[in-house]
């Protein structure tokens, strides 16, 4: 049985503890989204400077949320910051990966079919999650999962929309 | 005589364990646990009585319609509703609002009308509000909330000159403040508008009586109130229902249908279309059975003690570690406790509270509760939430207390 100290490891409470690219970007240059979880009211906004050559040159998170949401949202823009777009949609498609991936101890033949990985993940390279490896105890929380993806999904949406204004 | 302490026996859900735990629940402001009469009844009405309602000239279709209409005049007699035909069976309370918005309200409102609510409301009570002045476009104005989680009603005059419908609700679901319901209905009235109240939280809890009220419409749930999930009750006026347009078409509801139109059936079937949940309704008549066997008056009084246990319990062991919000004398609230937890310059996160809790074997709730303006009004994201019924006891408040600790540990900087 899952315990609390799968979800809650130390790097993701040092990073709750003290979020990293914290505060806002001024728009424009910057482009701004907002993201919400319905379910529980926490809010991440995702602020990204984007180059001419298409580098994330800087990131800063807003809002407020549950230790997972915002150590997500930390971990998340310590990894992007300096990334092309293109590895920022890749560390998107291998954090998606690593919260779709059903409990290893389920058992059976370990395919990418059985352990529900979406066909983007195989793309997503030699990505290296480093620290963000340390969220995947969400799994074994499933109410949690959209806490430690609502960053990631707000960063996707901040990705199109600078994608949109090039 | 009061609540049996024996009571956790009768409901079949409290019997097991959670993470090698007793399960402690405490999110009966969400659904209640239901006793084993109340699935008991359910099961023997499907061995037993199962057909459809209302048209089988059969003896057991008879039966079958009995058993509906024989909840529908519990329902009728638990809120001294002066007519059993002034019940309608909805789906869950929130139809029932939608049915009040879109039969009365899209009758009676247009551009120039008010309707008026408050801050403390669920989104069931606001949504089809906002939905139809979408359509319709009345004005929607809203009581609001005093710092200390009663309604503020220093300005109602004005903001009911011109309105035709006052609808807020008689106990909150966040705060758990109890609402001066008679004045409001006098307030209304007096202004020339109609009044409805949200009875989801206060009917489960405290005696009710439509009358005694003075409310028009009276809207709440059975999963609430120890019954099943899928029956909730619009109870109105007789005169209301008769002059409202029916709210969904089609079976059940007509008197006759033609190439050309269609004639309504009386009330209360004209607002019930199609098969209505009758396993339901037999379920929700068991629940009430079982509240009139403890007595309502007991259930209050249960209530307000274990509610001042709650708070007593809770703020001498964690100070200002803990706020509970709504008002702090348990005579002027129900047992529904929205707080939040942790160092005051560092709260812990309720979603990680309600985490760290239900590894105790504790159930709260974490989040806005369906009630996000009013959380913008109190400056809070989210609370956590423990809510008693009648099942509960000291012991349950206890192990709440205990298992918070744990979240200081995890949480501590």
């Amino acid at each position: 049985m899952p315990g609390l100290d799968d979800l809650y490891r130390e790097v993701i409470l040092d990073h709750y503890r003290s979020p990293r690219n914290q505060g806002e970007l001024e728009t424009p240059p910057a482009v701004r989204t907002e993201g919400f979880n319905p379910l529980c009211g926490d809010e991440v906004i995702v602020f990204i400077d984007v180059d001419d050559n298409n580098v994330i040159t800087d990131i800063a998170i807003g809002g407020q949320g549950c230790s997972i949401s915002q150590a997500s949202a930390s971990m998340m823009s310590a990894a992007i910051k300096g990334t092309s777009m293109g590895e920022a949609r890749q560390f998107i498609s291998a954090f998606k990966g690593l919260m779709s991936i059903h409990e290893g101890e389920l058992g059976g033949d370990g395919s990418e079919a059985e352990m529900g990985i979406d066909a983007d993940v195989a793309d997503a390279g030699d990505i290296r999650l480093g620290d963000l490896e340390a969220l995947k105890g969400v799994v074994k929380f499933p109410v949690r999962i959209k806490c430690a993806t609502l960053s990631w999904n707000t960063l996707a949406q901040a990705l199109d929309e600078a994608a949109g204004d090039a | 005589m009061s609540i049996p302490a024996d009571i956790k026996r009768d409901f079949p859900v409290l019997q097991q364990q959670v993470h090698d735990k007793p399960l402690i629940y405490l999110d009966s402001g969400n659904t209640s646990q239901k006793p084993q009469a109340v699935i008991d009844a359910m099961n023997e009405y499907y061995e037993t009585t199962n057909a459809n309602v209302h048209r089988g000239s059969y003896d057991l279709a008879v039966r079958a319609t009995e058993a509906l209409e024989g909840a529908r005049a519990k329902v009728a007699r638990f809120i001294n509703a002066p007519a059993t035909n002034e019940v309608v069976f909805t789906k869950n309370a929130t139809e029932a609002f939608n049915l009040l918005a879109r039969s009365w309200g899209a009758a009676n409102l247009g551009p120039g009308d008010t309707v008026v609510i408050s801050e403390m409301e669920h989104h069931a009570n606001i949504v089809p509000w906002h939905m139809l002045s979408a359509e319709k476009g009345f004005e929607l104005r809203w009581i609001p909330v005093t710092p200390d989680g009663h309604l503020d009603l220093r300005d109602l005059d004005t903001l009911l000159d011109g309105a035709k419908l006052v609808s807020v609700t008689a106990m909150s679901n966040v705060l758990g403040t109890l609402n001066d319901i008679p004045r409001l209905a006098e307030a209304a009235h007096g202004a020339g508008a109609l009044l409805a109240v949200d009875g989801s939280q206060y009917v489960p809890h405290v005696p009710t009586d439509v009358q005694a009220m003075g409310a028009d419409f009276l809207i709440f749930t059975g999963h609430k109130m120890l019954g099943p999930m899928g029956i909730g009750v619009l109870w109105a006026r007789a005169e209301l229902l008769e002059a409202m347009p029916p709210f969904l078409g089609g079976g059940e509801m007509i008197l006759n249908v033609t190439k050309e139109g269609f004639t309504t059936t009386e009330i209360p079937w004209k607002f019930e279309a199609g098969t209505p949940m009758v396993a339901e309704a037999v379920g929700l008549g068991a629940a009430i059975d079982y509240l009139d066997n403890l007595g309502m008056d007991n259930v209050r009084a249960h209530e307000i003690e274990l509610t001042e246990y709650a708070l007593r319990t809770l703020n001498e062991r964690y100070g200002d570690k803990i706020v509970i919000h709504g008002p702090q004398v348990a005579a002027e609230r129900g047992g529904v406790l929205s707080f939040v937890y942790g160092e005051p310059d560092m709260r812990v996160h309720p979603h990680d509270i309600a985490q760290v809790l239900d590894q105790a074997g504790v159930c709260v709730r974490a989040g806005h509760h369906c009630a996000k303006p009013l959380l913008q009004t109190m400056n809070v994201p989210a609370t956590s939430r423990a809510s008693v019924y009648v099942y509960n006891d000291e012991s349950d408040i206890d192990a709440l207390a205990e298992a918070l600790e744990a979240s200081s540990d995890i949480f501590a900087f």
